[in-house]
């Protein structure tokens, strides 16, 4: 695989309002590839994520988008940056004011290359990927958690990106909604996208994934597949894996 | 023993310094974001896309929605200027000057900043609440990485609406306050002409020009310190709440602030 088809962040520190956050933090997600990022509550994997995508910038280290060092630059380059990748955000991050339809649109609409019709069609045909494509004109208001997840990945395919971004994806649903995700992430990799999911859900992990990195205490801890990530004798892996009493109230 | 209480001291005195000295740079490093997100808006008012749409959504919210609050206020404010007016004028025999009075006070000060202070405390709050919660459920996150430049989607409609509505309140609550003043005045037997005739007498073209522009720059400083402060916004629901504070008592301050500067400018080219 070469350095053009990836996302790299090399050596990245970040810290917030004196509380380190990242410290020298490595990352490689090669196109094809889907990988996890694992670590608690709190522990900066949604960080990653939004560093990546420069909504927030890095103290020092370096990040690559296909090769190009998006590190610190202005916002109107990352926009374009931006164009390679989707997010679906924890909550859903769906725009109130907007319809179903819309939402999904939103890109494709700033952008501006398509007619009305051709985005209404691929905005039907995204809908009917994740199923919901009844909920077209309802608002997000009206939708359940986990209709909400399923137009944020609508949205988020919406506009063809090479990679896609999920921020918990599974948090807060209940086993068939789970379910649902698990097996659309699974179509996407199909498809030939490639993903990056932060989570501490093991089992979600393990199945939409074929690499996962571990943070703990702002280092990155493990790299590596499944197999080595079971395998793995360090006692902050092992912690995380199978938690003990020694875990509780840390 | 007798040098512990002098370190203390000098301990505590660079404790004092280097939160003073925090607080200062945190003071400059938003007003240079205030200065730099009021830039970036007023330049993008020239420049697409211009979201007509959201343009028009945001007139409708800012302006149509505030007009029933400031024609009471110019309403009453002009019944009751009029009615203090001509208390005081009666023992001169000079009631006939009241109209000019009311036109003088309503038009130069208190029309522009009533309805200032009216659309900050219901139209600014409600810009910074609408802002803080699209930031602390992350939709401008969203928006950023949809490939949205911020500041032309979600501030610089509401700059333009605020430009255009609040000039347009204010000539409303004016209009509206005349017409009070004269409710109280034909009650002391004063003519709709003489009432008018008086305002030419009181006001110069000069004078139209102050209450024009003084809503212009309050339209700015309402949507920019509103704007400013929801985008800023942290800390979830509460965050909102206190966001919404703040930018009502900032900008109700700054609108009192810069009315005097541009009284002051004013008479200066007079």
């Amino acid at each position: 695989m070469t350095e053009e088809q990836s996302i790299r962040m090399e050596q990245v520190c970040y810290t917030v309002g004196g509380r380190t956050i990242l410290t020298d933090f490595d990352l490689l997600l090669e196109q094809g590839v889907n990988r996890t990022i694992l670590g608690v509550s709190g522990s900066g994997k949604t960080t990653i994520l939004k560093l990546i995508l420069g909504l927030i910038h890095p103290q020092s280290g370096r990040i690559y988008i296909n090769g190009m060092e998006i590190t610190n630059r202005p916002e109107s380059e990352y926009r374009e940056q931006r164009k390679k990748i989707a997010i679906v955000f924890q909550g859903g991050a769906l725009f109130d004011s907007m319809t179903v339809g819309e939402n999904v649109g939103y890109r494709l609409f700033e952008e501006g290359r398509l007619s009305q019709a051709e985005i209404e069609e691929i905005v039907r045909e995204k809908l009917r990927f994740v199923g919901v494509e009844p909920a077209l004109d309802l608002y997000p208001a009206e939708l359940s958690g986990g209709m909400k997840k399923r137009v944020a990945i609508a949205r988020a395919l919406a506009a063809d990106p090479e990679y896609i971004f999920f921020d918990e994806p599974t948090t807060g649903l209940d086993p068939i909604g789970v379910y649902n995700i698990v097996s659309l992430m699974n179509r996407l990799q199909e498809a030939g996208k490639t993903t990056l999911m932060v989570t501490h859900d093991l089992p979600t992990a393990f199945a939409t994934s074929q690499r996962f990195s571990l943070i703990h205490e702002s280092r990155l801890a493990f790299e590596g597949t499944e197999v080595e990530l079971r395998a793995c004798l360090q006692p902050n892996v092992q912690e995380f894996l199978q938690p003990t009493d020694r875990s509780l109230f840390v | 023993m007798t040098r512990q209480p002098r370190q203390w001291k000098r301990c505590s005195s660079v404790i004092r310094l280097s939160a003073i000295d925090q607080q200062m740079l945190g003071f400059f490093a938003r007003f240079q974001a205030f200065f730099f997100l009021a830039w970036q808006s007023f330049i993008r008012i020239f420049s697409k896309p211009y979201y007509y749409r959201d343009f028009a959504i945001q007139f409708d919210k800012l302006g149509f929605s505030s007009l029933f609050i400031c024609v009471l206020t110019g309403l009453f404010t002009g019944m009751v200027m009029a009615l203090q007016a001509l208390i005081q004028l009666k023992p001169f025999a000079a009631t006939s000057y009241v109209g000019g009075m009311v036109a003088v006070t309503m038009i130069k000060e208190l029309g522009p900043v009533l309805a200032a202070l009216m659309v900050a405390g219901r139209v600014g709050s409600a810009i910074t609440a609408e802002l803080g919660t699209m930031v602390v459920t992350e939709q401008v996150d969203a928006m950023r990485v949809e490939g949205t430049d911020i500041i032309q989607r979600l501030v610089t409609p509401r700059l333009k609406a605020m430009l255009v509505a609040l000039p347009l309140l204010t000539i409303v609550t004016d209009a509206i306050s005349m017409l009070g003043g004269y409710l109280i005045a034909s009650g002391y037997g004063i003519s709709p002409i003489m009432y008018l005739s008086t305002f030419t007498q009181f006001m110069v073209p000069l004078d139209y020009l102050e209450g024009v522009t003084k809503p212009l720059v309050f339209a700015f400083l309402i949507t920019m310190i509103a704007c400013q402060t929801g985008l800023n916004t942290g800390g979830g629901a509460e965050g909102v709440g206190a966001a919404a504070k703040r930018a009502v008592v900032l900008s109700s301050v700054l609108v009192l602030m810069c009315d005097f500067f541009i009284a002051k400018i004013f008479v200066v080219f007079r």
